[in-house]
């Protein structure tokens, strides 16, 4: 099956049993192509007694814990065809995930990314406003998610523009001027969730406060990275969305959820708030107890599956994401596939035993 | 000795004050088992019993120091007229065992010596239960055992693990191999002497004819829970591998899990994040090693079957009801697992003597206790490989 074949249906095209059709032949296939090139994949599948032939369901293939990704290296390309290392962003001293691209992969993630955004914000280029320093992107080879994230997304956008400085300050006179030269245009705003908070909007109210008012209506903000922090601030999805109005204008805000284990298959959220899976990748929510599948509206452990991954076994993973499915192929956005919403983080048990008694834990 | 003041601010102190810890440099060594400790900790077990009887650890610990018990332990030390406590033991301990802290200063007490305890850093209930019944007896009529007893909580510090080091004939660190390795960075006087509680594992010996007989098997579930997930499979003395021997392994097995999973079923909460990790550990075992993975019913009991048991499995193990399983024809075939990081063995339908002829047969430099299943977080005063009376006072010799 040619990902390029898949890539011609437009993302949200699909309902419910072309969608699994297609999602199982072709995770099928991933997955039998990674027991065949991945040692490591392979000693999991014949514990888990992994039949690829009793398969006739995408559900029912096995899931790997994303953490893997953090505790060993999962490759089924040999090291010369990888041209580029991803890592998560980890705060420093924790492990970080490592995704290793070869060419195909690769490409396939740019294609899907821009498939599925021009879905929300229209095929043509617009300025970009990167919410971010140019440092974040220094060391090409090494992508840290944050990086990933702004070059991914860059393909959008043009004259890209970086407005934050080396200690994540506003350059006010650089936004003064982008703003100037492209007046009357549609802007590109991207930025990860924390950082457009933080670094952006309070900036922005600072300088209301002050009297200098910018005007970012006619402007796209994508943003992405999760809420953790922010939830941290009490500050809601939809305080966000309110007070970046009150503040600057902008109204098109669209948050999205994707990890960089599943780099390109992003999960955007809709003008209903809701986000969404397209046709090349699917989410599916579990019971902790068995890992069985949960009925809609029942919250569980997100599964994201996706039909890129070629050079990693990483097409079907267990998240540590709580998420509810809200609906399938019936959003009122128009949008076929299920949508869903994130919970957040699984919490962290406190495990009982004698170990670990000093050293980092407090 | 004058202790420098800057390291004290530091520390909080929930039974004793600074001025305990000047004056615990003074304090007579008393022999172990003397009556005052031993009317001591009798008192004390009375209020924990009454006032923690919600907590089945905090009457665990009540029941090990009734004067009763303790007189029968002290019969078992034909040398005590000849020892005498060694001045001061510095306890460090567990920051995720409740109780531990207790039965460790109990045991330096009994051995005759003042006591510094590190307490949990983690806000137990158990743990003020025990520190107020305490501070009442020491309000009371125990005053004279207030030079003996300082219990204090200190963030992560150098400086104060320094200052108690300097002053300990004893230091006892309870587990972690990263905790040794920290306080290690203390210097001990020359004399003192340490004991650790390393971080090990242990194993269980099921004879599967035996247990198939047997007419209990709610009990032995519920032996085998608490061995396991009663501390989340998380204890050093919590088995990680079990170890079938016997000619009917596969009617047993069935049944013994079944019976595990009903009683833990109804007991044990399996939180989303231990799910996801047990599932992360099998896959990193069966990435680099050859498993077989036992999907029940659910994820409440992980079984993996190995065909090939040698130390570097227990790399692998995992917490929280994960479990290895081996066939072995005879007993002699757990030897490649017993070294030096194997501490408990637990067992069911196993004749003692059987491991005493083992013992004998071959090399097993680990396995230092070998109780029946159910007893494996059972405390001793032998634990671990240590003879806590002795190793925490002197003998004296006298011509």
């Amino acid at each position: 099956m040619d990902y390029n074949d898949i890539l011609k249906n437009s993302p949200y095209s699909l309902a419910a049993p072309e969608k699994n059709t297609l999602l199982t032949e072709r995770l099928v296939e991933l997955t039998k192509h990674h027991y065949e090139r991945c040692t490591p994949y392979r000693g999991m599948m014949d514990a888990y007694g992994w039949d690829p032939d009793a398969i006739n369901n995408y559900y029912d293939i096995p899931f790997l814990p994303v953490s893997l990704f953090k505790q060993m290296d999962l490759c089924s390309v040999s090291k010369e065809a990888i041209i580029k290392t991803m890592m998560s962003s980890g705060t420093s001293g924790q492990a970080v995930s490592k995704i290793y691209c070869d060419r195909a992969t690769a490409n396939n993630q740019q294609k899907t990314l821009a498939k599925i955004v021009t879905d929300f914000t229209g095929a043509s280029r617009m300025p970009m406003l990167v919410i971010d320093t140019p440092s974040v992107i220094k060391n090409r080879n090494m992508f840290s998610a944050r990086g990933a994230g702004i070059l991914g997304f860059s393909i959008f956008g043009s004259d890209k523009t970086y407005v934050l400085d080396d200690n994540m300050e506003l350059n006010v006179e650089l936004l003064e001027s982008f703003l100037i030269k492209h007046q009357g245009q549609k802007i590109f705003l991207f930025g990860f969730t924390f950082m457009v908070w933080q670094h952006f909007y309070r900036e922005l109210m600072r300088l209301a406060g002050e009297g200098r008012h910018f005007d970012l209506s006619g402007g796209v903000l994508i943003h992405g990275g999760g809420w953790k922090k922010l939830i941290s601030e009490a500050v809601s999805p939809a305080e966000f969305k309110q007070r970046l109005e009150e503040v600057c204008g902008l109204h098109d805000i669209h948050d999205y959820y994707g990890m960089v284990e599943q780099t390109g298959c992003i999960y955007m959220e809709c003008e209903c708030g809701h986000l969404h899976t397209s046709i090349y990748s699917d989410v599916i929510t579990r019971r902790p107890q068995d890992f069985s599948v949960c009925n809609m509206g029942e919250p569980g452990i997100i599964q994201v599956v996706s039909m890129i991954p070629e050079s990693y076994p990483g097409h079907s993973l267990l998240t540590e994401d709580e998420g509810v499915i809200l609906g399938e192929d019936d959003c009122p956005c128009g949008r076929k596939g299920k949508y869903f919403k994130v919970n957040g983080r699984l919490k962290n048990a406190e495990i009982r035993g004698c170990s670990d008694t000093y050293a980092v834990r407090f | 000795m004058i202790l420098m003041q800057s390291g004290f601010k530091n520390i909080q102190f929930i039974v004793g004050g600074q001025n305990t810890v000047e004056r615990m440099q003074y304090v007579k060594p008393l022999p172990p088992f003397s009556d005052e400790v031993i009317s001591f900790l009798n008192e004390l077990s009375k209020i924990v019993i009454r006032k923690g009887r919600t907590f089945s650890d905090v009457v665990t610990f009540g029941f090990w120091c009734r004067r009763a018990a303790l007189l029968a332990e002290k019969e078992k030390y034909d040398d005590k007229k000849q020892r005498y406590g060694k001045g001061i033991v510095f306890h460090i301990a567990p920051s995720n065992v409740p109780v531990n802290f207790a039965f460790s200063f109990a045991v330096g007490l009994l051995a005759g010596n003042a006591n510094i305890v590190r307490l949990p850093s983690k806000d137990f209930e158990q743990v003020k239960v025990i520190c107020d019944a305490i501070n009442q007896l020491l309000a009371g009529d125990y005053s004279y055992m207030s030079d003996y007893l300082c219990l204090v909580r200190y963030p992560v510090s150098k400086e104060v693990n320094d200052l108690f080091s300097a002053l300990c004939s004893t230091r006892v660190i309870w587990g972690g191999d990263g905790t040794i390795a920290e306080i290690r960075k203390s210097p001990l006087k020359p004399r003192a002497n340490e004991i650790t509680f390393a971080d090990r594992y242990s194993i269980a010996v099921i004879d599967s004819e035996a247990y198939l007989e047997a007419d209990d098997k709610d009990a032995i579930a519920q032996a085998f829970y608490n061995d396991t997930y009663f501390s989340d499979q998380n204890a050093c003395t919590s088995p990680h591998l079990i170890v079938w021997l016997g000619e009917k392994k596969k009617e047993a097995k069935e049944l013994f899990w079944n019976k595990a999973h009903s009683y833990a079923n109804a007991r044990y909460e399996l939180a989303p994040v231990q799910a996801v990790g047990k599932l992360t550990a099998l896959c990193k075992f069966s990435a680099n090693r050859k498993a077989v993975f036992d999907h029940g019913r659910d994820n409440l009991i992980y079984r993996i079957a190995v065909d090939q048991i040698d130390e570097g499995l227990m790399d692998y193990r995992y917490n929280s009801g994960f479990f290895f399983e081996f066939d072995a024809e005879s007993l002699k075939e757990i030897a490649p697992i017993a070294g030096e990081r194997c501490q408990t063995l637990t067992y069911y339908g196993i004749k003692v003597e059987k491991f005493k002829e083992l013992l004998g047969d071959v090399k097993i430099l680990g396995i230092d206790r070998i109780v029946p299943m159910g007893k494996s977080m059972e405390f001793s005063l032998i634990w671990d490989g240590h003879d806590l009376i002795r190793e925490m006072s002197k003998r004296i010799e006298i011509w």
